[in-house]
């Protein structure tokens, strides 16, 4: 697997585009097709291809265990302060709009969704290369 | 045996297509899935949250308990993965 040189030449070349599209689809979200568990899901899609392609510790150097686990528990702690911040305003647990009414900024609400797409997409990036990574280790090779 | 499973697979194949008639045209106005929840969705999504995307209002905005929900079992499960197969290693 190491010496073939097809998988090793096109995986360096298609890895950036599916990262800079799977950030499009997770951006995009609020104004077309998109999300962020979709673009979650594509993005750990390009790590699994670069543990196919050049094996498990180049990932691993790119985005270490420790990282994977910060990663996953920053996606969420976006996502619940966001939630909180409205609590903060007075208004529900995760009604936006009241951030909206009090800041005066107009389409906050759409903004915040952003940020809550982007929260959504960082945990399930992480968690997804993390099973893979997990089961792809023959225990402790890199970790 | 084979003969009984095929008679059950035509069976329920018959019936399939028996009630494939009595669902409404597809893009339908008058079904009644596009009458109530969904035309009120589709009609307050633009002035109350100021997006295009009506499944993302929904999912984040109308339903976001529910989706934090689905955040945090996606975060258990890699969780649980990461307790059962990561051996010795640090976390």
């Amino acid at each position: 697997m190491r010496e073939n040189v097809v998988i090793r030449t096109v995986s360096r070349i298609a890895v950036p585009f599916i990262q800079v599209f799977a950030l499009y689809v997770i951006v995009h979200g609020a104004l077309g097709a998109g999300g962020g568990f979709q673009g979650g899901v594509v993005f750990a899609a390009s790590f699994i291809l670069m543990t196919v392609a050049f094996g498990l510790t180049s990932v691993r150097k790119r985005l270490s265990n420790k990282w994977i686990v910060v990663y996953s528990v920053l996606g969420i702690t976006i996502y619940a302060g966001i939630g909180l911040l409205c609590l903060l305003m007075g208004g529900n647990y995760l009604e936006y709009g009241v951030i909206e009414t009090i800041l005066g900024i107009p389409h906050l609400h759409g903004y915040l969704l952003d940020a809550v797409e982007i929260g959504i997409g960082i945990t399930v990036m992480a968690v997804m290369t993390s099973i893979i990574c997990d089961m792809a280790d023959k225990g402790g090779e890199s970790s | 045996m084979r003969v009984k499973a095929l008679l059950a697979v035509l069976f329920i194949g018959i019936i399939l297509f028996w009630t494939v008639e009595d669902m409404p045209a597809f893009g339908d106005p008058q079904a009644p899935a596009t009458q109530y929840t969904g035309k009120l969705y589709v009609e307050s999504v633009l002035p109350d949250i100021g997006i295009d995307n009506i499944v993302t209002a929904i999912l984040a905005s109308y339903r976001g308990f529910d989706t934090l929900g689905e955040v945090v079992v996606i975060f258990t499960a890699g969780i649980s993965v990461t307790l059962l197969l990561r051996r010795g290693g640090r976390l």
